[in-house]
């Protein structure tokens, strides 16, 4: 039993993280946070189901297709919600266009797909046994979109420029960087993570189009816990709340698990807001 | 001259007031009255229709004060309604209690939605912007789990009957005329708060929330009480809905009605109660033109919220604000009146010194200030000038409460002032300007003004609620007040007129109204004269002369010299968050140092 909960809880802590990490390379490039990454996870898992499951393409084939999509809606993104309202980012206008944007998607996905959760593929043809591909495919996924995004931030230029936006946007865009379409690569990278994540867990959320909103509020809770724009922190708790909550689910059944996760993430943001690993940022006046 | 100035302001005041409160009540009326004929023309069908917009608009209005006014991001608030719908549902049907008669359940429900309403509303005292969303969020998903989980008291999946309401509210059309009653009582109330005191505040804390604090507005106080508020009327809303459904299961409450009342006032325009009005009316009947329509609806809700945050942030509100769209003069010029001031400041209070002592503040290894010593006596101009970096701004916010110093006391008349509580300064009398205006920009000149005059109100929220004699006494004496100040300044021809398209140097006297109308006896002003033309400057100086003589306090951070030199009683030199020289214009102007180091040779 304790086996089921660790493994499951680590995969789904994986996914969380993931969508986190989604968020974060986001708001790196931006300084927005976008309800648009939930949407992404679920874009993953219906459109792998979508591909794969009912139009019989080769795994690989529909995975690289999934990638591309998720790109693209990051693309579509940048481009139709968050660069118009950039410019006046203090008045928050971002909170409101990605929401919008996010809820259009999901709609269209519940009116096209249907309202019922649908089965994903297996992606490999291997046995089900005790350590399934359900349980390690997330597990790997959030490995490799964590190293290779680490091993891009140090070693390729464009990974730089992405750290040195990040870092500094003015400064950036005064030593010539070409802050746009660094944005729109971001978004798109973004939208490939995202879609990863939901892809990966697919067998184990389904292609369900609620997974939108509930992948956008677990999704965050990472980032607000482990600090905006920290990928190790989001990764760390990330990991710790699918413990909590498949331990939670266990012991006290799923509802009051919701119930526990979120009083948890309420008082642990009331008490430090800046998230458990961040710094709190001194006010200008 | 002079008699007959004092003589016609008071009476413009009033007529700025009167006669633009009639024409804001003009829409109101009208639709009072079609709602009051409605049962006339309406078939059945529409009167379910009717009767569900004065339901969500009965929510609407109250997250109208949280989203609209205060700017706080509640997108889940469909939580209350469901908590309002199930508390009333169960308590009536006698689930978990004796049955208990609908109005008695319904007032019940009014009390447990504020208190949910602040445990919702609580993290917003913390957490911004889309970390508040998103909790609210949270809350929405888990009320309906937790409805659907406790069957032993809310039925679980299979649900509950809604409350019956007694005769003659048992009919369709009477349940109608008492849902419309309590939607018209809300409009009313909810209107009665815009216009107050607490309505300007809730604004200012939206689009300025430094000068709100420095205004004396508590924004915890402030949001707990509209969070009370909010909560109450949306949770009487959920058991209006529950007896409208006649029968209540956890699917009624998606998240799509969250959207559709958070999205209401979006399209209606923040800042109005108005225009959230007819975004309700317009997001219920909607749907209800094209059947096919109805699966896409939410869809369309959220084309609609992009279409309006890219193309028409202002919403309905700022297409119907035709005042607004007439140009304004182009040769205005600001003249400013500094023989009222004695009107507007009374005679002076007795004032102690406002003294600094050796205090020091860091930021990291960078030395702001360090060991400063500056006293602001009551009736002097105290300049405050040096290069870049040197510690104005920061000396500023540390009077002001936004830092705290590391070392050092801040002491007025002797005794310490709290460290970092800014919004304590106001009732101190301590007022200041910003580098950059802060002002609410969709407001209007004067009611920017009255922000300013925020503590000086008696009456308490509910009275202004309930518009009774206190808070309109209230009303009144701080918008003659304001056109005062703004007389003052020489802007009180364009009291009525959005702050946001003014000219920058006008913005920079707005905020010099607004601190004024606090009667301060310390004003501090942060680059006065910044982006203000020659003539301007020199207004401005005889405006800071007369404001000084008057008996205030004065100590403004500047780059001009030759405008230091001129209005300055006491200079003090800063350099390196250290005084480098202090005294007079004259020996200033001749300091070696001060020569060589800023004002060049």
């Amino acid at each position: 039993m304790v086996q089921s909960i660790v493994l499951s809880g680590v995969a789904i802590g994986c996914i969380y993280a993931l969508i986190g990490v989604t968020y974060n390379v986001m708001f790196s490039a931006s300084r927005v946070f976008s309800f648009t990454a939930g949407t992404l996870g679920m874009l993953g898992g219906v459109l792998g189901s979508l591909f794969i499951g009912q139009w019989g393409m080769p795994v690989l084939v529909g995975f690289l297709m999934v990638l591309v999509a998720g790109a693209l809606f990051g693309i579509v993104t940048e481009l139709v919600a968050v660069r118009p309202v950039l410019r006046s980012l203090d008045q928050h206008l971002y909170v409101l266009s990605t929401l919008a944007l996010a809820l259009m998607v999901q709609q269209l996905t519940a009116i096209e797909w249907g309202t019922e959760s649908r089965p994903f593929p297996r992606l490999i043809d291997l046995p089900r046994g005790a350590f399934d591909q359900q349980f390690w495919l997330p597990m790997a996924a959030c490995i490799v979109a964590i190293v290779g995004l680490d091993l891009f931030h140090r070693h390729t230029l464009v990974g730089r420029a992405f750290l040195a936006i990040a870092e500094d946007t003015f400064a950036a865009r005064a030593l010539g960087l070409p802050e746009r379409g660094l944005r729109m690569t971001s978004f798109a990278l973004a939208g490939a993570i995202g879609a990863l994540a939901g892809f990966a867990g697919g067998e184990m959320l389904l292609a369900f189009f609620g997974n939108a909103p509930m992948l956008t509020f677990y999704g965050f809770v990472p980032v607000a816990l482990g600090g905006m724009g920290n990928n190790r922190g989001a990764v760390v708790a990330g990991l710790l709340l699918g413990l909590f909550q498949q331990s939670a689910n266990f012991l006290v059944g799923g509802i009051f698990a919701s119930v526990a996760v979120f009083t948890v993430f309420i008082l642990v943001l009331l008490a430090r807001p800046e998230g458990l690993a961040g710094a709190s940022a001194q006010r200008r006046v | 001259m002079d008699m007959r100035m004092a003589r016609t302001r008071p009476s413009r005041a009033d007529a700025l007031g009167a006669t633009g409160a009639l024409g804001a009540a003009l829409p109101f009326l009208a639709l009072l009255v079609v709602g009051l004929a409605f049962p006339l023309f309406g078939g059945g069908y529409w009167g379910v229709i009717a009767t569900r917009a004065c339901v969500y608009w009965v929510l609407v209005s109250g997250l109208n004060l949280v989203v609209g006014f205060a700017g706080q991001l509640a997108i889940g608030w469909v939580s209350l309604l469901t908590l309002g719908a199930y508390t009333t549902s169960v308590l009536a049907a006698g689930n978990v209690t004796p049955e208990v008669p609908p109005y008695l359940a319904l007032a019940a429900t009014a009390v447990v939605g504020a208190v949910f309403g602040l445990i919702i509303g609580l993290p917003a005292l913390r957490l911004r912007t889309f970390y508040f969303a998103i909790t609210t969020l949270g809350f929405a998903t888990i009320v309906t789990q937790v409805a659907l989980a406790w069957q032993s008291v809310t039925g679980g999946g299979v649900g509950v009957p809604g409350p019956v309401f007694p005769p003659p509210f048992d009919t369709q059309w009477g349940f109608y005329y008492f849902c419309f009653g309590l939607a018209a009582i809300c409009t009313w109330m909810t209107a009665n708060v815009a216009a107050s005191r607490f309505g300007r505040a809730l604004t200012a804390i939206r689009d300025a929330e430094v000068a709100a604090e420095a205004c004396g507005i508590a924004k915890p106080a402030l949001l707990v009480t509209i969070f009370l508020f909010s909560g109450a009327v949306a949770a009487v809303a959920g058991g209006l809905f529950a007896s409208l459904q006649s029968y209540i299961t956890p699917d009624a409450f998606t998240l799509d009605l969250s959207v559709l009342f958070f999205i209401a006032i979006l399209i209606g325009g923040r800042g109005s109660v108005l225009g959230p009005l007819l975004g309700t009316i317009l997001l219920t009947v909607l749907p209800e033109f094209a059947a096919p329509l109805v699966a896409w609806s939410t869809f369309l809700y959220a084309v609609l919220l992009l279409v309006i945050v890219l193309a028409i942030p202002g919403g309905i509100a700022e297409l119907l604000d035709f005042k607004n769209r007439r140009p304004l003069a182009s040769n205005r010029a600001i003249v400013p009146r500094p023989d009222l001031l004695p009107r507007l400041l009374g005679k002076p209070a007795k004032a102690g010194t406002l003294t600094l002592q050796q205090v020091a503040l860091s930021f990291g290894g960078v030395h702001a200030i360090d060991g400063l010593d500056l006293e602001i006596r009551p009736g002097q101009v105290h300049g405050l000038i040096g290069p870049n970096g040197s510690g104005k701004t920061t000396t500023l916010n540390v009077i002001s409460g936004y830092y705290a110093q590391q070392r050092g006391a801040v002491k007025l008349d002797g005794a310490a002032l709290p460290v970092l509580a800014r919004h304590r300064r106001a009732h101190l009398r301590i007022a200041r300007t910003f580098q950059t205006p802060r002002l609410v920009g969709a407001a209007s000149v004067v009611e920017n003004v009255m922000i300013g005059g925020t503590i000086a109100g008696d009456g308490t929220f509910v009275e202004s609620l309930l518009s009774l004699p206190r808070h309109r006494r209230d009303e009144a004496a701080l918008r003659e007040a304001a056109v005062l100040a703004l007389s003052v300044v020489g802007l009180e021809a364009l009291a009525p007129v959005r702050a946001d398209r003014l000219q920058h140097s006008e913005l920079r006297f707005i905020e010099i109204a607004r601190a004024l109308i606090l009667r301060p006896a310390f004003l501090l002003l942060d680059e006065p004269a910044a982006g203000l033309s020659a003539e301007e400057i020199e207004r401005l100086g005889a405006l800071l002369e007369a404001i000084a003589q008057a008996g205030t306090g004065v100590l403004v951070v500047e780059h001009h010299p030759d405008f230091i030199f001129d209005v300055c009683h006491h200079v003090t030199v800063l350099n390196l968050g250290k005084v480098l020289a202090a005294g007079t214009p004259a020996e200033i102007r001749s300091h070696r140092e001060v020569v060589n180091a800023y004002l060049g040779g």
